[in-house]
């Protein structure tokens, strides 16, 4: 019987499943960090339990890390013990830590991949919920809270009830300007927040198969927002391409080809989205499906509280209102790509726009970005080049809106206070935030490519 | 955990579609390592920055004292995996969840924490939201999977047969893992590199 991708995977990982009961399911990859494990810790250290196969998890610091200058050190104690928690779970379990300082810090939805810790086939969880980034190499991966990270800990397994599968077929080809950003955002818009819910998605059709392994990481990232479990793509030579070389990669990728779905293998759902048809996205509203093209119109139905929150107003354009702030960095949107994307607008103008910064995702981002000079080319712009971590995606790390403020923001939430008590956030891709920074209102990147 | 069977409570509504985590918890009190976030439930719709109630939330109303079912809009819990919405949920004295759906995260991490969350279909919805407004007391049956409005009409809810069955009888899905501990070790030796 055809298979999909999911079923594959979830398969080959189903320890048992008893009557009744959610199947035990093998965890390969465990990722944590300072905001969801420290309970977790305390939790193993109650029952005098240990973590069961350290070498099965990895440590890294992101959420709360300050990206100022590091000389300057982390000011709020909060975050410094919440890093001493981790520190100390790590040192009692032998479990690897890249911490501050670390050449391989960095958001860890970055440097899972980055690594090549992040393989096809795979089962891969970590508590955040942005862990279906990691879909993108054909592994099924997905956010857990901090009780099941500590079931993790003690027992590499989970109980799980398989999801349903969704295909998401996005044919055709990106048109100029138009990025991974603009179709996951299409896609919340289509099927609502909730539209994904009880479902791994797979993406798949020409224009997912042209993506870049950064591009179909955004997309994956963001799969959360549809509501999803997981968001994954089957691998093929350039998710091969991507992992030569890295240091935890295999180095034969032959046994991974078997990580696609079947011809004829049934989806419970399916939606579909015309590449050649879209155009930049961008959010109005304070959920990531309240998105429409940038050139749009603000739809009539928007609920008041919403637009209260945002001072937007029904039946108004977004292109042309005026920004405070412009945040390029997250999960989403912080890897090589997106800079050189939000460079490629940038190079050689200046911004109008109050604030702005550009957050790498990793230490080996910012590192590579500055070998190919796209930090001068920021800095020249008028943009404040940081140190890495989550920063103003959410707001953790002292990088946040000051009430009333509006940032056109490459992250994955809208939400009301995301990125700062009262803040304002318009979520669109690189192109559109570099754009946006340069006039300093929204804008549609395309004049500038 | 405590066992969990039958128990009423008054409620309360708050009549929003799409209640993200980040509401019910926001970010910046995710720095501590303590579970008692009770006072932080909903903190920027219930507080103004200056700490002052907002009278209008439903949570502030004088009717809301010692609410313990929350009847929600749409799609609730969806967002952030953030374990500290359920804890928070709980500290405030949150003990069963209504909507018409709830994230898959946000549902996982409510059963881990002894919080029913009860999905009722979109005819009862608008009935449990009315009596949440009126602070009105419902009745959860968790063996018997059965919700009892307060006009006494009774809904039945699914539920994971065996997160029911740990959350009534009082058991630790930890526990149940270790268990089978020996399963893991079989598994692990039948497939190199596990």
């Amino acid at each position: 019987m055809p298979k999909t991708l999911f079923e594959k995977i979830w398969e080959d990982h189903v320890v048992l499943t008893e009557p009744d009961c959610p199947s035990v399911l093998y965890i390969d990859l465990h990722l944590i960090h300072e905001v969801t494990s420290p309970q977790a810790f305390a939790g193993l250290r109650n029952r005098g339990l240990k973590v069961r196969r350290p070498e099965r998890t990895v440590a890294t610091v992101d959420h709360i890390v300050p990206t100022h200058d590091p000389k300057i050190g982390i000011l709020d104690p909060q975050a410094r013990n919440l890093i001493a928690e981790l520190t100390r779970g790590c040192a009692e379990n032998g479990i690897t830590f890249h911490g501050i300082g670390s050449p391989n810090q960095g958001i860890v939805h970055v440097i899972g991949p980055e690594l090549g810790l992040t393989q096809p086939g795979m089962t891969i969880v970590c508590g955040d919920s942005h862990t279906s980034t990691h879909g993108a190499f054909g592994a099924l991966a997905f956010g857990i809270g901090t009780s099941e990270v500590e079931m993790v800990l003690a027992t590499q397994t989970l109980l799980q009830r398989k999801a349903k599968s969704m295909e998401v077929k996005v044919d055709g080809t990106l048109r100029k300007g138009v990025a991974a950003k603009d179709v996951i955002l299409a896609l919340i818009a289509k099927i609502g927040t909730g539209g994904g819910t009880g479902h791994a998605i797979e993406y798949r059709g020409a224009a997912i198969r042209a993506l870049s392994m950064e591009e179909r990481m955004t997309i994956c990232n963001m799969s959360i927002e549809a509501g999803a479990r997981a968001g994954m793509v089957a691998p093929d030579d350039a998710t091969f391409q991507y992992l030569a070389g890295r240091p935890f990669a295999p180095k034969s990728f032959e046994s991974f080809r078997k990580y696609s779905t079947d011809d004829g293998a049934a989806f419970d759902k399916g939606v579909s989205i015309d590449a050649d048809a879209l155009e930049p996205y961008i959010t109005y509203g304070t959920n990531p499906g309240a998105g429409m093209p940038v050139t749009g119109i603000i739809p009539a139905d928007t609920p008041r509280k919403m637009l209260d929150y945002m001072g937007l107003e029904a039946g108004k354009p977004l292109l042309g209102r005026p920004i405070d702030v412009v945040f390029i960095g997250s999960c989403t949107n912080s890897r090589i790509s997106d800079l050189r994307a939000a460079a490629s607008v940038l190079k050689g103008r200046k911004v109008k726009t109050p604030r702005v910064l550009v957050v790498p995702g990793s230490h080996a981002i910012k590192k590579q970005a500055e070998s190919e000079g796209l930090h001068t080319i920021f800095r020249e712009a008028g943009f404040d080049w940081r140190e890495p971590g989550c920063s103003m995606c959410l707001a953790m790390n002292g990088d946040e809106l000051k009430p009333g403020q509006t940032c056109v923001s490459t992250s994955n939430r809208n939400f009301e206070g995301r990125q700062g008590p009262g803040g304002r956030t318009l979520l669109a891709s690189p192109y559109t935030a570099a754009a946006s920074a340069l006039e300093g209102a929204v804008a549609d990147p395309r004049r500038y490519l | 955990m405590d066992p969990i069977t039958v128990f009423k409570g008054k409620s309360v509504s708050i009549p929003i579609a799409n209640i993200d985590t980040d509401q019910i918890t926001p970010a910046r009190y995710l720095k501590g390592t303590e579970k008692k976030l009770g006072s932080v439930f909903f903190r920027d719709w219930r507080f103004n920055a200056d700490g002052s109630p907002k009278p209008e939330f439903p949570l502030n109303r004088p009717g809301a004292q010692g609410v313990s079912i929350l009847v929600a809009g749409d799609n609730y819990g969806c967002g952030s995996s953030r374990e500290h919405a359920p804890w928070a949920m709980h500290d405030f004295g949150i003990r069963a969840v209504i909507s018409t759906s709830i994230a898959d995260i946000h549902t996982n991490n409510c059963l881990k924490n002894g919080i029913i969350p009860i999905v009722v279909d979109a005819a009862t919805h608008p009935e449990a939201l009315a009596a949440g407004e009126q602070n009105l007391e419902f009745e959860v049956d968790l063996p018997n999977r059965t919700l009892t409005l307060p006009s006494g009409r009774k809904v039945t809810f699914p539920i994971d047969a065996f997160a029911q069955r740990c959350l009534v009888q009082g058991l630790d899905e930890l526990g149940y893992l270790r268990s089978h501990a020996k399963a893991v070790e079989a598994y692990e030796s039948a497939r190199p590199g596990r």
